[in-house]
C-alpha cells in the first residue's frame, strides 16, 4: 500500500515535471541562452579552437537556432556530450537541442522518445584499408579484423553487413576515433570503419594518405539529424523549420552576402515570406518576423555552412553528393514556406 | 728501553705501513657491480636481459623524443619539418601542439584574461595548507586556512562577493549557536547549531545575497562551470574531494565503531554501498539521474555535484583505512583513555585519533592519489578532463588531427609530478611523526 502511494506520487511528480518542462521556447527565452548538446570534438562538425570558440557543421545549426529564437547567434552554451550521455542529457532537460551527428533511427525516435527534426547531413558507413593489402571492395573483407567504435550505430551496421553477405570478421573495439586511427595505423586491424565523412577526414590527417584507400561500398544509411525531446511540438517545429530555412535559402539564392538587400523585399513571394517581408510565418511558431533572417545571418545558408566547415575547399574535402540540393540531384529538399 | 729495542730487535717494525687501496676487484664501481648485478649466473642473466630491454626501449623511443618539433602550427608542418631535418621516414614528437594548446590542458576554457585567478588560488592553497603541513610556516597563518575554501570558490567562479561572505556567516552563526547552547550539553549544542545553520542556508542566504548585492554590488566576473577543464578541473575536484573526504571518512570510521545502533548501521550501509558501486556509476548518477528527480530548471552546478559524489566515494575508502588504524591501536590505549576519565570526544581527540591517523597515513595518501587520478573519469559525464577530454577536442581541430601520444606524455608527466610530490610528502610526514619505540 505504502509503496503504491510512493510510486503514484513519483509518477505524478514526473508528469508535473514533464508538463512544466514542456515549453522549451519559454525556457530558452527566459534564460537568454540556448543550451546545445554537441560532440566532444569531431573534425568539421564540432570543435573548439585555441580560444575555446566552437565552430563546425553541427555548431552552425545551434547558432542558427539561437539566431532565430534569440536574435543573436552567439547566445549558445555548448554542452559536450559523449556517445553514451547524449540521449540522457537531452531527456533530462540538460540540453535544449542535440546537434551531435546523431543518426535518425526507428528505435531512437520511438523508444528513446526523441524527436528528430530534419536531416542536415546524409552520411553512410564506409571502410578504409591499407593500399598494399590489395583489397578493392568490401566484399573481399571476409575474415578481416575490423576496428570499430563501440556504442554507435556503425557497430550494428557492420554486424548486419557481414551477416547479410555471409562473411565473418573479427571486431577490434575502440572507444574513440583517435584510438581507432592509432590501432589501424599500428596494424592491429585490417580495416577501419566509420561514417564516410569521418573516414575522409581521418585519411586526410594521416602522414601518408596515399598508402590508404577508402573502399567504394557505403554499407548503411546514416541520416544525421538534430534532435529534441518528444512532447514539445512548438520547439520541434522551430528547430525543424530553422534547418529548412537554411536549406531553402540556398535553393532561392539567399546568402549571407545579399540577405540584407533581399530582406528589404524581392520579386519572389516565397523569398519574401521566408524573410518576413510578406505574411507573418514567424508568429505561427512563436517567433518574430525576422527569425529566418537572423538564422541565415548566423553562418549563411546551408551551402555556405557546408562549404565553410566540411566542403571541398576545407582539408576534410567532402563533396556535396547526397547533400546537394534536390535541384542538383541531392536529397536536400525543404518543404514550401507558406 | 726504546733505544735497546731499536738495536736489539731490528726486525720489529716501528712504523705502520701506509694504508693501501683495496684490490680493484673489491672496491668502488666494480665491487658494486659484482655484488649487485653479477653475483651469480642467474643475476647475471637477469642483468643482461634487463640491459637489453632498456636498450631496445631507448633505441625505439629516443629518436621520437629527440626529433621533437616545437615550432610548427599543425601536425602537417611538424611532419614536414621532421622529414626535412632527419630524412624520409623519420618519426618524431610534435610538441608544437603542447606549445599552442598548453593553456587548455591547464585551464580548459577558462577565459584567458582571468588566468590569474586560478593561479592565485593555487598559490593561496599552499598558504592555507602550509601551517598544517610544514613546521617552518608561522603558526599564525592558520587563521587563513578555514577562510581558504570561501576565497577559492569566489576566485574560481567569481560573481558577487556577498555569496561566499554570507555562506561563511552561516557557518559562524551555526558555530555561535553551538558554543552558546553547548554549555547545556554537547548533543543539544550540536543539534541546535546544525538546525540554525541549515535553516539559514535554506531560507535566508539567497534573499540576503540579493539584498546585499542590490545595496552594494561588489563582485568579479562570473565564470561558468562549463568553462572549467584540464588540470584546473582535476585539481579543483581533487582538492575539494580530499579536503572534505578526510573529515567525513574519520566520522564514518568512528561511526562504524560506535555502540549506537543507528549510527553504526548507517555508517556500515553507507561505506559498503559506496565501496560496492563503481565510481563511474556514481558520476552518471551525479550528472544524469539527479536531473530527473530535481525540479526542472534547477541549476545544480555539475562540478559541485561531481565533487559531492567524489567526496562520498573517497570518504568510504578513507573510513576503512582509518578503521584499520583504529584496529591497530593496542587495547590498552582505549583503556588508558577511559582510566583517565576522558569523555568520548576528548579520548578520540587526544589519544585515539592522533595515533590511529599516524598509522593510517600511507593508506590515506594512497587513497588521495587514487582519487586524484580518478578525477579523469569525469570525461564520461561530458567534462573536459586533461587526459582524454582535452586531447579529444584538440584532435577535432584539423590542424592537430592524428596526434596521439604527445598529450599522454605531457599529461602523464604532470600527473606524475603532482602525485610523486604527495607521496614524498607522506613519507616525510611519517618520518617526522616517528615517535614510537615499540
Amino acid at each position: 500500500m505504502k509503496k503504491s502511494v510512493f510510486i503514484g506520487a513519483l509518477t505524478a511528480a514526473t508528469l508535473v515535471a514533464g508538463v512544466a518542462g514542456a515549453a522549451t521556447l519559454d525556457d530558452v527565452k527566459a534564460r537568454g541562452e540556448l543550451i546545445c548538446g554537441v560532440n566532444t570534438g569531431l573534425v568539421g562538425f564540432a570543435a573548439p579552437d585555441a580560444n575555446g570558440n566552437w565552430s563546425g557543421f553541427d555548431v552552425a545549426i545551434c547558432q542558427a537556432v539561437a539566431g532565430a529564437v534569440l536574435g543573436d547567434p552567439s547566445k549558445v552554451k555548448y554542452v559536450p556530450t559523449s556517445g553514451q550521455t547524449r540521449f540522457t542529457a537531452l531527456g533530462s532537460g540538460e540540453v535544449d537541442l542535440l546537434a551531435r551527428n546523431t543518426t535518425w533511427t526507428f528505435s531512437r525516435d520511438t523508444d528513446l522518445k526523441l524527436q528528430f527534426t530534419a536531416t542536415n547531413y546524409y552520411d553512410g558507413q564506409g571502410f578504409m584499408v591499407r593500399k598494399d593489402s590489395g583489397v578493392t571492395s568490401a566484399k573481399e573483407l571476409d575474415g578481416a579484423s575490423v576496428c570499430i567504435q563501440t556504442g554507435t550505430t556503425t557497430e550494428l551496421n557492420l554486424a548486419d553487413y557481414f551477416k547479410a553477405n555471409n562473411m565473418s570478421y573479427q571486431p577490434i573495439t575502440v572507444d574513440s576515433n583517435a584510438e581507432g586511427e592509432q590501432q589501424f595505423l599500428a596494424g592491429a586491424c585490417d580495416a577501419y570503419t566509420t561514417d564516410a565523412s569521418g573516414l575522409a577526414a581521418t585519411r586526410a590527417a594521416f602522414a601518408n594518405p596515399k598508402d590508404y584507400v577508402i573502399l567504394p561500398e557505403i554499407i548503411s544509411k546514416e541520416p544525421l539529424a538534430p534532435a529534441v525531446r518528444q512532447g514539445d511540438d512548438q520547439w520541434t517545429d522551430i528547430v525543424r523549420w530553422t534547418i529548412f530555412a537554411l536549406i531553402a535559402a540556398e535553393e532561392y539564392g539567399v546568402t549571407s552576402a545579399n540577405i540584407d538587400e533581399l530582406a528589404k523585399g524581392t520579386e519572389n513571394p516565397e523569398v519574401n515570406r521566408l524573410l518576413g517581408t510578406e505574411g507573418d510565418l514567424g508568429a505561427m511558431i512563436g517567433l518574430d518576423k525576422n527569425w529566418a533572417v537572423n538564422a541565415i545571418k548566423a553562418n549563411g545558408n546551408y551551402g555556405e555552412i557546408f562549404a565553410a566547415t566540411i566542403g571541398e575547399q576545407t582539408p576534410i574535402g567532402l563533396a556535396r553528393g547526397l547533400n546537394a540540393q534536390w535541384t542538383q540531384g541531392g536529397l536536400m529538399y525543404a518543404p514550401p514556406f507558406r | 728501553m726504546s733505544d735497546t729495542h731499536a738495536q736489539t730487535v731490528a726486525f720489529v717494525r716501528d712504523t705502520m705501513l701506509p694504508e693501501k687501496a683495496a684490490p680493484s676487484g673489491q672496491s668502488g664501481a666494480i665491487k658494486w657491480l659484482r655484488e649487485n648485478l653479477f653475483s651469480g649466473w642467474f643475476n647475471t642473466l637477469l642483468t643482461l636481459v634487463g640491459l637489453y630491454v632498456t636498450y631496445s626501449f631507448v633505441v625505439h623511443f629516443y629518436p621520437w623524443f629527440a626529433h621533437g618539433v616545437w615550432d610548427a602550427n599543425s601536425l602537417k608542418e611538424c611532419r614536414a619539418i621532421i622529414t626535412d631535418r632527419y630524412g624520409e621516414g623519420a618519426t618524431g614528437a610534435c610538441w608544437a601542439m603542447i606549445r599552442e594548446r598548453w593553456h587548455q590542458f591547464l585551464f580548459g576554457f577558462y577565459p584567458s584574461e582571468l588566468y590569474w585567478r586560478p593561479v592565485l588560488t593555487f598559490a593561496l592553497l599552499f598558504v592555507a595548507i602550509g601551517p598544517l603541513m610544514f613546521q617552518f610556516v608561522p603558526k599564525k597563518v592558520i587563521w587563513f586556512t578555514p577562510l581558504f575554501p570561501f576565497v577559492a570558490v569566489w576566485l574560481l567562479w567569481g560573481g558577487s562577493i556577498w555569496a561566499p561572505l554570507l555562506v561563511l556567516a552561516g557557518f559562524v552563526l551555526g558555530w555561535a549557536v553551538f558554543s552558546f547552547v553547548g554549555k547545556y550539553g554537547s548533543i543539544a549544542g550540536f543539534s541546535a547549531g546544525a538546525v540554525v545553520a541549515i535553516l539559514y542556508f535554506l531560507f535566508a542566504v539567497g534573499p540576503l545575497i540579493d539584498l546585499f548585492q542590490a545595496m552594494m554590488p561588489i563582485g568579479i566576473e562570473h565564470v561558468d562551470s562549463a568553462k572549467f577543464g584540464g588540470f584546473l578541473l582535476a585539481i579543483t575536484l581533487g582538492v575539494g574531494g580530499i579536503v572534505m573526504s578526510l573529515p567525513a571518512g574519520i566520522i564514518l570510521a568512528l561511526g562504524r565503531q560506535s555502540d549506537m545502533l543507528l549510527i553504526k548501521s548507517f555508517s556500515i550501509i553507507f561505506i559498503e554501498f559506496i565501496r560496492g558501486v563503481p565510481l563511474i556509476t556514481l558520476l552518471f548518477v551525479a550528472s544524469l539521474l539527479l536531473n530527473y528527480f530535481l525540479p526542472p530548471g534547477t541549476n545544480f552546478d555539475i562540478i559541485l555535484r561531481v565533487v559531492i559524489l567524489v567526496t562520498m566515494f573517497a570518504a568510504a575508502y578513507i573510513a576503512e583505512v582509518i578503521r584499520g588504524g583504529l584496529a591497530a591501536l593496542p587495547r590498552g590505549q582505549y583503556e588508558a583513555a577511559d582510566a583517565l576519565g576522558l569523555d568520548y570526544w576528548k579520548a578520540q581527540r587526544l589519544i585515539i585519533l592522533p595515533q590511529a591517523l599516524k598509522i593510517s597515513i600511507p593508506g590515506i595518501v594512497s587513497t588521495f592519489i587514487g582519487m586524484f587520478k580518478d578525477t579523469t573519469l569525469v570525461v564520461f559525464v561530458g567534462l573536459f578532463d586533461p587526459l582524454k577530454g582535452i586531447p579529444d577536442f584538440i584532435r577535432a581541430d584539423f590542424n592537430w588531427k592524428g596526434i596521439y601520444w604527445e598529450p599522454f606524455v605531457f599529461v602523464g608527466a604532470i600527473f606524475f609530478i603532482l602525485n610523486f610530490a604527495m607521496s614524498r610528502y607522506s613519507m616525510h610526514l611519517e618520518n617526522r611523526l616517528q615517535r614510537d619505540n615499540h
